[in-house]
């Protein structure tokens, strides 16, 4: 049974705590350095709002990080200057990647959510000549 | 005053540790987030953010989750601007009282609103943020329409753009009235600071973000976020649109100091016609009919009138 409370009885706004401790400078402390809480959504997954998803080929990655940049949701994940990975738990599958990636062939494809990633590299383009 | 931060290139910048986390539910391509970690990754500074009710308030909040690594508060549709002013004043008071528990610390307060936020609802605090002069950044995420309430016209809506409460059918082509000119506005309040800014351009971007958070007072920036789903476009387009906004000149990218010197920021070097900016989008859609021809010609003597009007200013230095 539900506790019944009057209008008056609630408390007044929320607080969430992003780390379980204190952080002294977040703005310097990378993501796997974080205590996050689990109020953070940080720990939480939209992966399944995915119907596509992006997969990396570093073969052809010339490091350039507008994927970076432009990725929407914090998913791309750059460490010393390198482009080395896609974070699944947070990566809604919007393809903005793939659209800003300059490379030819390009080093970041859109593939449907339930292909095996080593199949998606093995099935990877050619140069397209006719854009250079 | 505070160190700014050394980004000289996407590489350098890359290095960044994002204060703003994924799995928060802005739609897929959504350009708020993208804007609102370019703001954020500008600076090393501490930040004290608020938000007003819009798309990144109502996606970034979502109890039990948080999706800010920083202070941040959330009121009312209109008070984003006047909760920041809150924290910035009780700040001033506890340094010159000597009570600030880490006084080398130099935090920022940034503000983030939409548009129906900025131009219709928050107005009149906004301006009374400004009129009193906290120092402070106000961001406006503008994406010309309320996105998080299914879609209605706010004053940034733009002419002949299709919304819920102002439809393009068999009567009419939409929207009717021309977009609120904030800019000016925020700028006629003798702001040291206002700018328009877009993600696509993410160095002008940064400077501009570093420059306003340098100087004291209200700084107010107009941030074009193209909006997936309200804008009708695939979500994988959201630079793709971002680079016609901006290359057609329908946003210009442009600073204002001190309330009168304006520097225009971004020339493209081949200006598009703003008919590709407008088929580009589903909102406008109805607008290549052969009866609204006249409001496709409207709207390229409007940008090309505002273009000249932008030039002349920079010159003019008044
Ligand atoms: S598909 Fe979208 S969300 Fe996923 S990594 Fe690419 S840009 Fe980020
Ligand atoms: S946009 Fe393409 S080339 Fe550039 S860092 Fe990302 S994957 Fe590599």
């Amino acid at each position: 049974m539900a506790e019944n409370r009057g209008w008056d009885e609630f408390d007044a706004g929320a607080i969430l705590f992003t780390f379980n401790e204190k952080v002294d400078n977040i703005a310097t402390t990378l993501a796997e350095d974080r205590p996050y809480s689990s109020s953070s959504s940080f720990t939480a997954s939209v992966g399944d709002w995915r119907i596509e998803k992006p997969i990396f080929n570093k073969d052809y990655c010339i490091d350039c990080q507008f994927c970076w940049i432009y990725c929407p949701d914090v998913s791309i994940i750059a460490r010393d200057k390198k482009m080395i990975g896609i974070d699944f738990d947070h990566c809604k599958g919007c393809g903005i990647c793939v659209e800003v990636c300059p490379t030819n062939p390009k080093s970041l494809l859109m593939f449907g959510e339930h292909l095996d990633d080593d199949e998606c590299l093995a099935s990877w383009p050619e140069k397209d000549e006719k854009e250079v | 005053m505070s160190e700014i931060k050394k980004i000289k290139n996407l590489k350098e910048f890359s290095t960044s540790a994002d204060r703003f986390e994924g799995a928060n539910l802005l739609c897929p391509g959504c350009a708020h987030s993208i804007i609102v970690r370019e703001v954020l990754n500008a600076t090393n500074d501490d930040l004290v953010i608020g938000a007003s009710t819009g798309c990144l308030e109502v996606c970034t909040a979502v109890y039990p989750y948080t999706s800010w690594d920083a202070s941040w508060i959330h009121i009312g549709f209109e008070n984003g601007s006047t909760a920041v002013a809150g924290a910035e004043a009780m700040y001033k008071a506890l340094k010159s009282k000597g009570r600030l528990p880490q006084p080398d610390r130099t935090p920022k307060f940034v503000t983030f609103a939409g548009d129906g936020a900025t131009y219709d609802i928050g107005f009149q605090w906004i301006s009374g943020c400004f009129e009193r002069g906290h120092d402070m950044m106000y961001v406006c995420l503008d994406n010309e329409v309320y996105a998080n309430t299914g879609g209605q016209r706010s004053s940034s809506t733009p002419v002949g753009s299709s919304t819920t409460t102002a439809p393009a059918g068999r009567v009419s082509y939409g929207e009717k009235k021309e977009k609120k000119d904030m800019i000016a506005i925020m700028a006629a309040h003798g702001s040291p600071y206002v700018a328009q800014v877009a993600p696509n351009k993410w160095k002008d971007m940064v400077k501009k973000i570093q420059h306003g958070f340098q100087v004291e007072g209200p700084v107010f920036i107009n941030a074009i976020s193209p909006c997936t789903t309200e804008w009708k476009f695939a979500p994988e387009d959201t630079m793709m649109i971002t680079d016609l906004s901006t290359d057609s000149l329908v946003f210009p990218l442009y600073e204002i100091i001190d309330g009168h010197e304006l520097n225009i920021t971004y020339r493209p070097k081949n200006v598009i016609p703003v008919v590709d900016y407008l088929g580009a989008q589903g909102r406008f859609k109805h607008l290549f009919k052969p009866e609204n021809k006249h409001i496709l010609d409207g709207w390229q003597t409007r940008v090309d009138r505002n273009w000249e009007l932008l030039q002349r200013r920079e010159e003019a230095r008044v």
